[in-house]
């Protein structure tokens, strides 16, 4: 239905479009990242690009940026056929991007990372720091966004770094703008503030690209939407035409449920029992005062609160990471609904609570869930490298039943992978959180610790990590969800402990409204 | 209690300060192209190399020409040339295999030091009648002393500072203008830049390879410059192997110097103290086998301060990690 405006001449367009992509390929080593894509955006307008993680959205933002080169394919600018060979070319044509990685050099300052490369002067000359200032002052004013220039970027928060980033597309006159998941690192002020100057430089004529899997911003900030699918077009659409639902289909291939199905729980006795917990953050303050709960067989609590309130503290507390100062943590084993034997966790190390029942998806996933450079298979035995259908004697590797356990895990839990050979950096975001899942999930725990697990994952991935955890309740294990994201807490939990500063503030049901979960958020009591 | 007193001579003799200066100007040329090519982002430990062939072109150029029937002057200018310019290709091939192929550099810094030392002593043993050796240069074809007049006649400082040799004072202005060049230029910006994160420095329009290209290049000319000093200015010959580690030790400059060039002049004044006491302190023994032993004494500073005064130095984020467009 696409396909005659697709392959409509541009010179027939009485405005031509800002950027036009036609039949973009681009294959990697075994992977076809872009097949056949086309892009259409309008001067003026906010287009978001949508898809999945891995469906070649920044693939193909990097070769309309000159980063990559594609392996067949034109792009246009203003309708002119346009050669990008490097960033240096893209910049020429008016083209800015915001990385999803800022591109920022820590010890340089402020006004040094947004000239560099247009230094004012040319390239033979002094560096002019005067100027370099007054510029940065100059655009910060003209579009809003003020900023000290002679800071250096080490020093500033997340949203101000990439305040700077956009003043230095800005300062090489960029007229279409880039932004690589700008959202994902923001706190929902700093989202807020993000739309609001994006809204205003499209006032002032600029042209925004927005690449994004978050529906909600999708709705809220783009005029146009081009959804991508597994390296394909998936779908063109106008935003005032459209919802959620629509998108999600189009982006997964497939109805999606935005929306967790699940029983009612069955509680059964305590497992994971918390009390009078007191532990010290990194720079030696209490970051929990007295924190006690209790998890039972079959239910999943959920913690909810504003990060920073303690909540990294606990979950390293429970894993062993952290020092408690006092308290006490204790599981007990369940089996067939009888509770058998308690333990005391506090004096075990993270190796010693796996093998009592512990286990635990922890919220960075690549700093301490896996090793990025190894192999899928030698993840999934990570922690579990002692145990005797891997290892002779705790010694020698079994390399061959370790193969196989890493297919089974795969396959079972859907790990989108060429070989399970491949380095665990070669997945996508929400295949190397699939895979901390498999192999957390495969130890058979009696308690289960689930930090921030779908933080950076997309929907189709989402979707499929809620059904397992809600599976683990339903088989009778404990629960512990802790997540940033309010609607994962409310929509999993079947009972939800609100943490401020360090403490629980009260442990309700997950019918509180959101409002109701917002103020015992900020510490008041209902 | 004669222990005390020979280091307190030493350390106010003239002789040993003049020494020292000596050593570090010989010291510095090569930290200085070090500081710039990892400031770039290409660790380079091949400054020993690059100086030993320096050293061996320097001799080499300076008798052809001398033979030819060439002026003296002009011979020692053709042959400080031909140094500059053996380090510079030796440099070349450091970036080509470390830039354009993306190899190891530590490797490829090794197997350039082991290249240069094989290279030097079989083109001597080719070159030389009957394989045996370069012949002392005469006191004409060497790089003359600058004496500054009036000022040469100061008591002691007249000594140690204007009776140096004239690359000490060239080395000086290179010393000036690479720290000028890395924190006031905008090429210095860029330079820095691509050497903390090349992605960052390339998507701003920063021509990454060209840089490191050039960079690299640079800590060849300033290492051969350095042979030449060494072979036509401090030994007045050649002798395969005659680096003898200094290029490990500016190496130790750039790091202990935090890779600034005037931290890592410093340095280079500290080590070349080491060689100034080396000498005089040689001398409290009758025991003529702990000469070998003082002799390390320039290398046992090395490691004291590396160890003990500097600690940790940071250095540029993306030193030694060749750059692929394209990857985040």
């Amino acid at each position: 239905m696409q396909e005659s405006t697709l392959e409509a001449p541009t010179q027939g367009q009485s405005t031509p479009f800002a950027v036009e992509m036609r039949n973009i390929t681009k294959t990697w080593p075994g992977v076809v990242a872009n097949d056949h894509v086309n892009l259409e955006v309008s001067k003026g307008e906010i287009h978001a690009l949508v898809g999945e993680n891995g469906a070649g959205k920044t693939t193909l933002m990097n070769i309309l940026y000159g980063l990559i080169h594609a392996d067949s394919g034109e792009v246009y600018i203003n309708g002119q056929l346009a050669h990008i060979s490097g960033p240096r070319d893209a910049i020429h044509l008016k083209i800015g991007m915001v990385h999803q990685h800022f591109m920022l050099i820590p010890p340089l300052t402020v006004a040094e990372n947004i000239v560099l490369g247009h230094e004012p002067g040319s390239v033979r000359t002094v560096y002019e720091v005067k100027k370099a200032r007054e510029a940065v002052l100059k655009l910060g004013k003209q579009y809003g966004l003020p900023l000290d220039p002679d800071i250096r970027i080490e020093k500033l928060s997340v949203g101000l770094q990439q305040r700077v980033e956009i003043l230095k597309i800005l300062y090489r006159s960029a007229d279409i703008l880039i932004m690589d998941e700008p959202t994902g690192v923001l706190t929902p002020q700093e989202t807020f503030e993000l739309f609001g100057v994006l809204r205003g430089l499209v006032q002032q004529g600029k042209t925004i690209i927005f690449i994004t899997h978050k529906l909600r911003e999708v709705l809220e900030l783009s005029d146009t939407i081009t959804v991508l699918r597994r390296g394909k077009n998936a779908g063109e659409l106008v935003t005032s035409q459209t919802s959620q639902a629509e998108i999600a289909r189009l982006m997964v291939g497939r109805e999606v449920l935005l929306r967790v199905n699940k029983t009612p729980a069955h509680p059964g006795p305590v497992i994971l029992h918390v009390e009078n917990l007191h532990a010290l953050s990194d720079r030696d303050l209490e970051a929990l005062h007295g924190v006690s709960f209790d998890v039972r067989s079959g239910e999943i609590l959920g913690i909810a609160g504003v990060e920073g309130n303690g909540q990294s503290e606990l979950v390293e507390a429970l894993t062993g990471m952290r020092k408690i100062t006092s308290g006490k943590i204790t599981i007990t084993q369940v089996k067939d609904g009888q509770a058998g034997e308690t333990q005391d966790l506090t004096t075990l190390d993270a190796r010693e609570e796996r093998v009592v029942g512990l286990a635990h998806i922890p919220e960075d996933r690549r700093g301490s869930g896996l090793v990025l450079a190894d192999s899928i298979e030698d993840n999934t035995i990570l922690g579990r490298q002692h145990w005797p259908q891997f290892s002779w004697k705790s010694f020698v590797l079994l390399l061959r039943s370790i193969a196989r356990w890493a297919k089974k895990l795969i396959t079972d839990f859907d790990v989108r992978t060429t070989s399970v050979e491949a380095t665990v950096r070669s997945l996508s975001g929400g295949n190397q959180q699939k895979l901390i899942i498999a192999r957390e999930f495969a130890a058979q725990p009696m308690a289960l610790i689930a930090a921030q697990p779908t933080r950076g994952v997309d929907i189709g991935a989402i979707e499929f990590i809620h059904r397992r955890i809600i599976e683990q309740r339903d088989a009778g294990k404990a629960v512990l969800l802790i997540s940033a994201e309010l609607d994962e807490i409310r929509s999993l939990s079947d009972r939800i402990a609100v943490m401020y500063e360090g403490k629980i503030v009260d442990i309700v049901s997950p019918d509180a409204t959101e409002e109701q979960l917002g103020i015992m958020m900020t510490g008041g009591h209902l | 209690m004669m222990f005390f007193q020979v280091l307190f001579h030493a350390l106010t003799s003239y002789n040993t300060w003049q020494t020292a200066l000596l050593f570090a100007a010989l010291l510095v040329l090569p930290a200085l192209g070090g500081v710039i090519s990892e400031r770039s982002g290409v660790v380079n430990i091949a400054m020993e190399g690059m100086m030993l062939t320096g050293a061996f072109a320097a001799v080499i150029i300076t008798l052809l020409f001398h033979n030819l029937g060439v002026n003296n002057s002009l011979c020692v200018i053709l042959g400080v040339l031909a140094a500059i310019l053996a380090g510079g290709a030796m440099a070349l091939i450091h970036a080509v295999v470390s830039i354009n192929f993306k190899a190891n550099q530590i490797v490829s810094g090794v197997a350039i030091n082991i290249f240069a030392l094989g290279l030097t002593s079989y083109l001597v043993f080719v070159l030389t009648p009957a394989g045996q050796g370069v012949p002392s240069l005469p006191a004409s074809l060497l790089l003359p002393t600058l004496s500054w007049g009036p000022l040469s006649k100061i008591p002691w400082l007249g000594t140690v500072l204007f009776q140096q040799n004239i690359i000490f004072y060239v080395a000086i202005l290179i010393l000036i203008g690479v720290q000028f060049l890395l924190f006031r230029t905008n090429i210095g910006l860029r330079i820095r830049a691509v050497g903390e994160h090349p992605q960052a420095a390339d998507t701003a329009g920063v021509n990454v390879r060209l840089l490191r290209y050039l960079c690299v290049t640079s800590s060849g000319l300033l290492s051969g410059l350095a042979g030449a000093y060494l072979s036509l200015g401090v030994a007045g010959l050649f002798n395969p192997g005659m680096t003898a580690g200094r290029g490990y030790i500016a190496l130790a400059a750039v790091i202990f110097g935090k890779y600034n060039p005037l931290g890592a002049a410093v340095a280079c004044l500290i080590f070349g103290l080491g060689y100034g006491l080396s000498l005089p302190l040689q001398d409290l023994s009758s025991n003529p086998n702990l000469t070998y032993l003082l002799q390390t004494l320039p290398y046992v500073l090395v490691l004291i301060s590396l160890v003990g005064i500097v600690g940790r130095t940071t250095p540029p984020a993306a030193d030694g990690i060749p750059y692929e467009p394209g990857t985040e």
